[in-house]
Parts: structure tokens; sequence; C-alpha cells
């Protein structure tokens, strides 16, 4: 399974580093980033593989969460296929 | 790779434009628990929704997680009850509705609906039986929804069950009065009712459904107020577009999450209902949807040509997002369930008359409209009346759910809290048409049911 990791807020040092230590923490293998920062507004946008990961993926989006909270961040981990449905015909 | 705008916009729907997952909800066939015994019937009744409806809330709450889209109701409907209890000899058929009440309690769902009667053309005895026992089984449950079909386009209208349901809502509202009446808000009145309708309190699971089937209802109304906002002075036809592209995202999401609940409870996909349905939250208002779409308040002239419009965009946004729509399919217009229906009612502008015409439009009919409490059987009978014809006159669904609020005049308020909203008591006309009603029998089908 992959997930869509979103990172959205106020630009800052070591977002993508906090993020990425997590994923590597629990097995979550990163796929492609891609990220902007227009007018300090940083938005990240994460394709990862989530199969060999050693928790509950809702474990790890609510891990995620927190640490977003903690940054003053945005973070939201959710299953790639609601936005394939989405946005794919 | 997704777009990353894309990603954002679908983020952005449910964090801040109310996008959710309204209703998963499980049709269980109960006609396999019929008993000539009514405790047996009951515990059967149990048995079979606590087994069936086991998994539901957990796998809603999986769902939610997972997708991160919120899913904010779990509900089972069943097979009308008037049918599995036809079997059953003498006792209380109001315990059948509180073994429903203790399954839904169990299994952790918050409404249970298909206390219900198809009386259409006409009644059984246990149709009669069910009808009469409706104010006990809604007071003394907290989960269970009520329905009553009382007309077809194919059989006309039976006014014989109209007149008794006038009087059924009055003495709900009677005993239910320390709750402003609120037990008549589980009872709806139908015509032409869907067999697979996820909403409440109108859900029940048709006689010609599966054994058990999911039918999910997603609501964004929000959504589509934002995306009309972003074209604030585009013509109707390009908004007309804007509203299909909005509906065919929110429909999919509901596909998506039915197919997905429905292999993991191992039950048929039955329907997405592609209503728009809000919800007193600020922002989820579909009143509010027809103000951004140009009218000062809702209920002023050119409102049903707004709503007519906004329920066939949506209707043609979301039939291509899903391989099977049902249920009632339309914009819901119920009057204490949305802020922007409220206002408009508070400030006079909407009235119980305006409401009649709009439901000619659209899903799904007079809903949650609080009346004075002293209003006469016979005129409620009559409201019935005149909506069930608008629904059978035109091939559709229509519903009435009246809530005469005992002991309060119009003009006051009455608030039941949560989902439900609070509303403005509206005046209705006092005229007597008590001896239309008192004539009884059925108003015969019109000529276009002719149709073989």
């Amino acid at each position: 399974m992959r997930a869509v990791i979103t990172v959205v807020g106020k630009d800052a040092v070591g977002i993508i580093a906090e993020v990425s230590n997590v994923l590597k923490n629990r097995g979550v293998n990163i796929i492609d980033i891609t990220q902007s920062v227009i007018s300090d507004m940083f938005a990240m946008v994460m394709m990862a593989d989530i199969s060999s990961c050693t928790v509950a993926f809702v474990d790890l989006a609510e891990e995620l969460r927190v640490l977003g909270t903690n940054l003053n961040l945005d973070i939201h981990a959710m299953h790639e296929d609601i936005f394939n449905s989405m946005h794919r015909i | 790779m997704l777009n990353t705008l894309d990603i954002l916009e679908t983020i952005k729907m449910i964090t801040e434009e109310h996008l959710d997952i309204r209703t998963i909800t499980m049709g269980i066939s109960l006609l396999d628990c019929a008993s000539e015994d009514i405790g047996r019937c009951a515990d059967k009744i149990y048995d079979k929704v606590t087994r069936r409806a086991e998994k539901l809330v957990a796998v809603g709450e999986d769902l939610e997680k997972e997708y991160g889209i919120p899913v904010i109701n779990k509900r089972v409907s069943v097979s009308p009850i008037s049918s599995v209890a036809a079997a059953c000899g003498e006792g209380n058929i109001a315990d059948l509705a509180r073994a429903m009440d203790r399954a839904a309690q169990s299994v952790g769902v918050n409404f249970i609906g298909g206390y219900s009667a198809l009386v259409h053309k006409g009644m059984t005895a246990a149709d009669k039986r069910l009808l009469y026992s409706i104010p006990e089984a809604l007071a003394s449950t907290e989960r269970v929804c009520s329905s009553v079909n009382v007309a077809t386009t194919r059989a006309g209208i039976n006014m014989d069950a109209v007149t008794i349901l006038g009087r059924i809502i009055k003495d709900i509202s009677y005993i239910t009065r320390d709750t402003g009446s609120f037990g008549c808000a589980k009872l709806v009145v139908f015509a032409n009712i869907p067999e697979d309708n996820p909403f409440m309190a109108g859900a029940y699971h048709g006689i010609g459904e599966a054994e058990c089937a999911i039918n999910v209802g997603v609501s964004g109304p929000g959504v589509v107020r934002a995306a009309i906002r972003r074209h604030p002075g585009c013509g109707l036809t390009e908004l007309a577009d804007v509203i299909k592209k909005t509906a065919f995202k929110i429909t999919r999401v509901g596909q998506l999450i039915a197919a997905e609940s429905s292999r993991r409870l191992g039950a048929e996909f039955g329907i997405v209902d592609l209503s728009l349905a809000p919800t007193p939250a600020v922002g989820d208002s579909v009143a509010q949807i027809l103000e951004e779409m140009g009218l000062e308040t809702c209920g002023c002239h050119g409102t049903t040509a707004c709503l007519a419009m906004l329920n066939d965009a949506v209707k043609k946004g979301g039939v291509m997002a899903s391989s099977h729509v049902g249920g009632l399919s339309g914009a819901f217009i119920p009057v204490s369930e949305d802020a922007g229906m409220v206002a408009a009612a508070e400030r006079g502008v909407l009235t119980v008359d305006k409401l009649e015409a709009m439901t000619a439009v659209c899903s799904v009919g007079l809903d949650m409209i609080a009346v004075p409490g002293d209003t006469p059987a016979e005129i409620i009978s009559a409201i019935i009346a005149d909506e069930i014809s608008i629904g059978v006159v035109n091939n559709k669904t229509t519903a009435v759910r009246l809530v005469p609020a005992w002991g309060k005049t119009a003009g006051e308020r009455v608030v039941f809290g949560g989902l439900w909203g609070e509303a403005p008591i509206m005046p209705v006309h006092g005229e007597s048409p008590a001896k239309f009603i008192g004539r009884g029998g059925r108003i015969p089908a019109p000529i276009h049911s002719q149709r073989n």
C-alpha cells in the first residue's frame, strides 16, 4: 500500500528531516517528494511505500499528526486511493 | 505522481469544507426472523443484527483513519418490521422495536431504521398493528427509526393511512413532549420510498434487496458552496459545470468507501447516495449554496429554480462517479439541520408553502419542520397528502417529517441538539381540510402510471 503524506505550514529549518526521521524509524520507504515554498508557506507532498511499515498505518498517521502539532504544521497521512479516485477517471 | 494541487484540494475539502462520509448504512434482511412468538422473533432480530453488524463500527473507524476522511455515522437498516412481524401472534409488537434498539446499542450504531410498513395500496392486519405501535416504539427506544410508505406512482395514495398517520404524529408529539416532541423526528411518511436509502430516519432494507448490503451516503454542501464561491461572476452554464465536477469528486470518495467497506464486511455493494446532506455546522448548508448562487435569502423568488439546477447538476456529476447510484440522491432541505434554512425561516422568508414548492425539484420533502403543537391531526394529514401528491405525480420520492412541538406556538423555537439541530416553529394554514381528509379511501394513481 502507498500513502500520501502532506505537510503544510510556515517554513522552518528541518521539516523534511523531522518527517523523514519518523518514516525511517517505522520502516517506511519514501518514493517521491515534491515541495514548494510560496510566500513563507511550506507545502510538501510525499509518496511513501508503507508495505514494510512496522506499526499499523493508523498509528503512523497519528504519530505524524502529533509531530505536526508539535511543529505547528498540518501533517496528513492518507491512503493514496482517496486521491486517485477523486482526481483520476 | 499525483498533482500537488489536487492533493491539497482534497485535504482542504475535508479539513475546511466539511467533506465527509455521512453514513455507512448496513442493510440487513430480517425476513428469516419471522416467528409466531413475538419474544422469539425479538430474539432472532437481536441475534441477526448483532451478528451481521458486529464489525460495522470498527470497519467504519478503520476506513476513517486510513483514508483520512471522517465517517460520521455507522447505521443499520432492516426489512420492514410489519412484514417480519406478520406471523407474530399475541403480544406487544413494540417489543421488536426494543430488540432493534438493544441490537443497535450493542453494535454501537446510533440509529437503526426499518420499523416500517409499506401501505401504499392497502393495509394488512400486521401493517395496522405496526402503525398503531409506532408512538410507543419511538418513545420507548433511542435509536429506532420508523417509516411508512403511503403512496406510489403506480398505486396512488392510501388516504386512510395518511389519516391514521396524522393522528399518530400527534400521539408521538404528545408522548415525547418532554424532549421537544423529538419522537416525531424519527418517523418519515413517504411516497415512492427508496429500498436502499442509507439516510435516517427513512432508511429501511427493501424486500427486493440482498441478504446484507452496504449503502453509503456522502455529504458535501460545504464543498459545493466553496466551489461556487470561487466562481462569483460566471454564467449559469459554467456554474452548472462547476457543480457537476465538484459532485463527481465528492461521489468518487463515497464510491471508494462503499466498495471498500462492503468488501471488508462481506456484504453486497448496494448503492452510493448522491445527496447533498447539510448539517447544522456553519458552512455545511444547502440554503447557503443557494444564497451563494445569487439569492439574498433562501426562500425568496428564484429559490426553486436555483435548487432545481443544483439538484440536477449534482446528479449529473455524481452518476458517472459511482457504479450504482440509489437512495434519495438529491439535495436535502431539512429545516432544523441546516443553519441557513433556520435563518431564512426565522426571517419569515422561508415558509412551509415555499418548502413544498422546493420539494418538487429536489429530494426529499418537507423535512424536519417544526409546526405548532396544537396543529390538528387533519391538517397534518393534509400537509402529508399535499407533499405525497407531488411525489406521486412527478414520479419521484417525497416525504414528510413534521414535528408538531407540543405546547409551543409559531415563532418559538425547539432544540433537538447534535445533527438534528434546532428549528423555529413555522406557522401553517389554520383553515380546515377535515372534510376532505374525512372522506377516506384512495386517491387513484395518475394517468402516467399506466406505462406498460
